[in-house]
């Protein structure tokens, strides 16, 4: 079997302590949690840190909280995340996505804070050490050349979380702490379209914690295209939210893309396009004709590009469907092979 | 003797279930000797090379590493087939796919025999790749290998049974399809892992999760020259092989030949993407059918091509290249046939034989083709296949003698609980059914290597006890076959099965027996079994009879007990039988052996097809596909297997409903497909996803209901009239799916895997006016040798080719 590099492994119990151990430097230390995205990339010695900060002795990590919304601590397991009924009701989209990562066993190790921070995904970078020297590397690890483009001064590996489309989609904001303090910052600005510095994040800080505000009739939806129905990364994702008024007009939206690009894209003028509308089979197509647009899927994922291009529209109209209400249930088993 | 069975057809919980369940099944990676190293592999990362330099010698130096070994160590050759002993246990002068081994390291543990690969100097000198046969057809220079039947074509083969060209001269229809099947790989939970150390005497022991010990002894015996009486090879229970497992590997030699070096116990256990590298998987096969009907759907001649695109060794691809064109006949009456068979060598990792080895790519594409023929000719699909049924016990066209079939009654099961009538072309648009049929062979008639010995050997150790030991060189590979051994013997001594103790696949301990692949398992030991079995009986039989006073044919061997059928107060208990027995014999041991019957294919090529018997089976798939993204959604799959008689329902019904499952894998995802990185750029030419991840077959959420039928026609070559379902069934699921895809959205997708990219492709051709199908459109030229005339019967023929 593949066996892991040697590595420094450090426990601390609080966050602060975990701070001050990533100041100490010199830099090569990481920070691992449920470990279902660091470990594998360790055996693969695509990621090679000398030492490793654990979290799971924090139990701060793993709380969540209402009050102005709710927050939820970033070292929260996903199958914990999903026993939250607050959750379920009132950030399905949330819930939807989350149900979605993986299989059962890893939901039960991996952590949302995990999943946030989740590595950009390539069919050139995720394999193993001999594999990727048979290519002569790549641009994200030990290489120079990024071979999904070989012209492209930037990786281009994919934003392959489920979670952050469906929290940004709900608007969320996290918080970040370091030795020097903490910030708390809105989730999309967290992400950077690059495959490398895929994260805003600073080596130093720890993400302790996701905001989500008050669900204050929103209604929020997560469609995700993978081959399977288990196991599978995200290749397409759609997050919706909005809020209807009484009447069913839209009175706001979000829809965000993921696993279109290195960060989750805000399709913002399909979501404007639906302000002030009800949810029409008129309307939803103008949105999802638009939210298709700024989608440009690289060929370094399951599935082809052109393919996966032309099939944002459907994965819109089916989340857009969900939050007018429509029974899915039916597309659901089709593509999700379960309801959610 | 008593007609009814208490085991034979009594669904039951296996032998080895409770090990396997509780986890106490000892795989070869639970094995741990005291003293034992680790063995890693160093394989190349250059698809095709000559190696110029190799030095291990800042490996040995590296702290903690005990040996390096380089293809200089392994001088002889080896291979499955003795017409392919193509294979260097480490690469001598040449590597010809990335993964190929070229060098090993033995450390104290893994991650020491990792770390020092690095350190293992190779120079290549870089030759001119092969990615696909088009590539290997056009240029015969420089040859992956320096044999086979030229340039780099391994093998080419023309056969005639009668005058094609005729039978389509007296058709009403001739019809001309190109399909295109993808590589898959066997995808076996358990990766391969083994273990070789000297025993106490010296002498080599090798534990390996394979399916053929039997042939991995005669392959390490050769290759490192070491009598094969010194060597042990003990097939540990496999987690999976569905053939993928049934060559000698190169591991398994290395870490022999480190284990005698170093006299001390050596491990190996490949990772994930060692396992693609081993491979011997699913051939891709590009393939053209061209047959003639007549209007009531009878056909008058078949024409097969086959391009199959072989992987950098031989493998099994001779027999793989002959089984492409071998079981179109047993399934359907095909009076005149001429099959054209081609592998050409690729620097991938070798093709070889997966569940259904070599004839699934050629019934994916004749079933799709009848499917065109019957909606040509305006005749419901069932009631065609019904029409053109091979008749049973005939001997067809390529001589092979079928024996019972049951697919008349397969394809009635399937019509009735799907539904057909109903709902065939009846469905609206988007949602469809279809319908494909298949046989396999119950067991290959010929050895691997040439000899008239027996293919399966039993022995049986009866003691006072009561106790039965079962002792066969056949493997559990998960299939049950430990399970059928002791149930055939427990029936015929009246015992139950868990009283039987089996001892299977070591070649120290057991008989003989060939290998778990080619379905003969169940056939060929169940037949040893019985024989040695009734031959135990007899003894029995013979001194209860003495001590009863009873004529022996009037005793019962049923619930431990053996007693007088017409009193059954009067008896004695097996364990008293056995000691009764064993007073009046000596110590009881029986053996049990069989030999298939001798084929009547005669003609060079005539070897691979034959079989005692063949299974068949019929398969309805539903789809559900959305036009505007081409998703595809199986909600069901009817499917009825002609098994003969099952002997453990349970086990059949876990292996139909397996097949189903492994062939929508290959139906709607699979791909060992490779990726070559733009010339100017890069020489690489490999694997796009060497990975449990990025290599996609179903996962439980994907799988649909199953709805499976038995149909038991006994045929009496088989043990109580079994008949083979390890790999049968997977066949007709793919062709069926394709089938249902037209009749769900009016599309044809010739090509596996069916995906919903490609379903796309073919409605767009179809809303623009153009045939509306997607999958390959030409057959390449192919420089064919002279075809071999071999006369069918009915020509007059007597199985040998006309001589010129």
């Amino acid at each position: 079997m593949m066996r892991l590099p040697r590595f420094h492994y450090h426990a601390p119990r609080t966050v602060q302590e975990a701070a001050d151990l990533l100041a100490r430097g010199p830099g090569e230390a990481m920070l691992v949690a449920g470990g279902t995205d660091l470990l594998p990339n360790m055996k693969r010695r695509q990621q090679v840190p000398t030492t490793l900060v654990g979290l799971r002795q924090i139990g701060a990590l793993r709380q969540i909280t209402n009050g102005d919304g709710l927050t939820i601590g970033a070292g929260l397991t996903l199958s914990s995340l999903l026993d939250e009924a607050r959750v379920r009701d009132s950030y399905t989209g949330l819930w939807q996505a989350a149900a979605q990562v993986a299989t059962p066993l890893l939901r039960n190790m991996g952590t949302l804070g995990g999943n946030i921070c989740l590595d950009t995904r390539c069919n050139y970078y995720d394999q193993n050490y001999e594999w990727r020297k048979a290519i002569d590397f790549c641009m994200k690890k030990d290489g120079r050349t990024c071979w999904v483009a070989p012209s492209s001064p930037r990786c281009l590996a994919v934003s392959s979380t489920d979670t952050a489309p469906a929290l940004i989609a709900l608007g969320a904001s996290v918080t970040l702490a370091s030795a020097e303090g903490t910030r708390r910052i809105p989730l999309a600005t967290l992400y950077q379209n690059d495959g490398i510095n895929y994260l805003a994040r600073r080596p130093t800080e720890v993400l302790t914690k996701i905001h989500l505000p008050r669900a204050d009739g929103w209604r929020s939806a997560y469609w995700k295209l993978r081959r399977r129905g288990s196991f599978d990364f995200p290749v397409l994702s759609v997050a919706a939210a909005a809020r209807l008024a009484g009447d069913g007009t839209v009175e706001d939206a979000r829809l965000v893309l993921g696993a279109v690009a290195s960060q989750p894209i805000e399709a913002r003028a399909a979501a404007a396009s639906l302000v002030g509308q009800p949810l029409t089979p008129e309307t939803i197509a103008r949105a999802a004709d638009l939210a298709a647009q700024p989608a440009r899927p690289m060929d370094n994922t399951d599935f082809s590009l052109v393919w996966r291009k032309r099939v944002t529209r459907d994965f819109v109209s089916y989340a857009l469907a969900e939050l007018r209400g429509d029974d899915v249930r039916e597309v659901r088993m089709r593509i999700a092979r379960q309801l959610l | 003797m008593s007609a009814k069975r208490s085991v034979i057809g009594v669904p039951r919980r296996r032998v080895d279930g409770r090990a396997k369940v509780t986890g106490q099944t000892r795989f070869a990676d639970d094995i741990v000797l005291p003293r034992m190293l680790h063995c890693k592999l160093l394989r190349s990362t250059i698809p095709h090379a000559r190696i110029v330099r190799i030095d291990g010698g800042r490996a040995l130096a590296h702290p903690g590493v005990h040996l390096v070994l380089t293809g200089a160590d392994f001088p002889i050759t080896y291979g499955i087939l003795p017409v392919s002993q193509d294979e260097h246990a480490l690469a001598a002068d040449r590597v010809r796919f990335v993964g190929d081994p070229v060098a090993a390291v033995i450390a104290s543990d893994e991650l020491t025999a990792f770390e020092a690969l690095d350190l293992i100097d190779v120079a290549y000198e870089p030759l001119t790749t092969f990615s696909d046969p088009k590539e290997s057809l056009a240029q015969g220079l420089p040859r992956i290998h320096d044999y086979g039947d030229r340039g780099n074509i391994h093998k080419i083969v023309s056969l005639g049974f009668g005058d094609v060209e005729r039978a389509f001269s007296e058709a009403d229809l001739v019809f001309e399809d190109t399909f295109f099947y993808e590589g898959s790989t066997h995808l076996p939970i358990e990766q391969h892992a083994a273990l070789a150390a000297r025993d106490p005497d010296g002498k080599l022991v090798l534990w390996s999760s394979t399916q053929t010990p039997h042939y991995v002894h005669r392959a390490l015996a050769r290759a490192l020259d070491v009598p094969a009486a010194h060597i042990r090879v003990i097939a540990t229970p496999n987690g999976g092989g569905f053939g993928g497992k049934s060559d000698p590997f190169n591991h398994e030699v290395v870490i022999a030949k480190a284990a005698l070096l170093l006299d001390r116990p050596v491990k190996i256990c490949l990772t994930r993407e060692e396992v693609f590298y081993c491979h011997r998987g699913r051939h891709p096969v590009l393939m053209h059918f061209k047959t003639g009907v007549k209007r009531d759907g009878t056909i008058t001649g078949v024409h097969l091509k086959t391009l199959l695109d072989g992987g950098a060794y031989g493998s099994y691809g001779v027999a793989s290249t002959f089984y492409t064109g071998a079981l179109q006949t047993v399934t359907y009456h095909i009076p005149v046939y001429h099959f054209q068979g081609c592998r050409v060598f690729t620097n991938k990792p070798p093709c070889g034989p997966k569940r259904g080895h070599g004839t699934p790519q050629s019934r994916f594409g004749q079933e799709i083709q009848l499917d065109k023929i019957a909606e040509a000719l305006s005749i419901d699909p069932a009631e065609l296949r019904l029409r053109i049924v091979e008749r049973p016990e005939a001997l067809t066209a390529n001589y092979l003698h079928v024996g019972t079939i049951g697919l008349p009654e397969c394809i009635r099961r399937v019509v009735r609980t799907s539904d057909w009538a109903n709902r065939y072309r009846k469905l609206p648009n988007g949602r469809g059914l279809g319908l494909a049929c298949s046989s396999y062979l119950s067991g290959a008639a010929l050895p691997i290597y040439w000899n008239d010995m027996p293919h399966s050997g039993v022995q049986l150790k009866l003691d006072r006890s009561g106790g039965v030991t079962a002792f066969c060189g056949a493997t559990e590979i998960g299939q049950g076959s430990d399970d059928v051994l002791a149930g055939c013997v427990a029936e015929i001594l009246g015992i139950e099965p868990l009283d039987i103790r089996p001892v299977t696949g070591d070649t120290d301990l057991t008989p003989v027996d060939l290998g778990s692949y080619s379905s003969r398992v169940t056939l060929m030991m169940g037949n040893a079994a019985i024989q040695a079995a009734e031959r135990a009986r007899e003894l029995l039989a013979r001194a209860v009879s003495r001590k009863l006073a009873i004529d022996p044919d009037r005793l019962v061997f049923a619930d431990r007990r053996v007693f007088d059928a017409e009193n059954p107060e009067v008896g004695v208990s097996f364990a008293e039988a056995v000691s009764l027995a064993e007073t009046l014999f000596g110590t009881i041991g029986t053996t049990g052996s069989y030999t298939p019957p001798r084929s009547a294919a005669r003609f060079k090529g005539g070897g691979v097809g034959p079989s005692p018997t063949y299974s068949y089976s019929a398969a309805v798939v539903e789809v559900d596909v959305d036009p505007p993204t081409g998703w595809i959604h199986v909600p069901r799959v009817w499917i009825a297997h002609d098994i003969g008689r099952a002997l453990n329902p349970t086990l059949v019904r876990g292996q139909v409903e397996g097949s189903v499952y492994m062939a929508l894998g290959e139906a709607l995802m699979e791909e060992q497909s490779f990726r070559r990185l733009p010339r100017r750029l890069s020489g690489a030419l490999v694997h796009k996803f060497p990975s449990l991840l990025e290599y996609k077959s179903l996962t439980t959420l994907d799988m649909p209901e199953v709805i499976t039928e038995l149909v038991e026609h006994p045929d009496p070559r088989g043990p109580f009239g079994a008949k083979e379902v390890g790999q049968g069934p997977l066949l007709p699921v793919m062709p069926a799916l394709a089938n249902a895809v037209h009749d769900a959205v009016g599309v044809r997708i010739d090509e596996l895997p069916i995906t919903p990219e490609k379903i796309v492709k073919a409605l767009q051709a179809k809303a623009a006016g153009k045939t509306p199908r997607y999958g390959p459109t030409a057959f390449p030229e192919i420089p064919w040798p002279e075809t071999l005339q071999v006369p069918p019967p009915w020509e007059g023929g007597d199985g040998t080719s006309i001589k010129k």
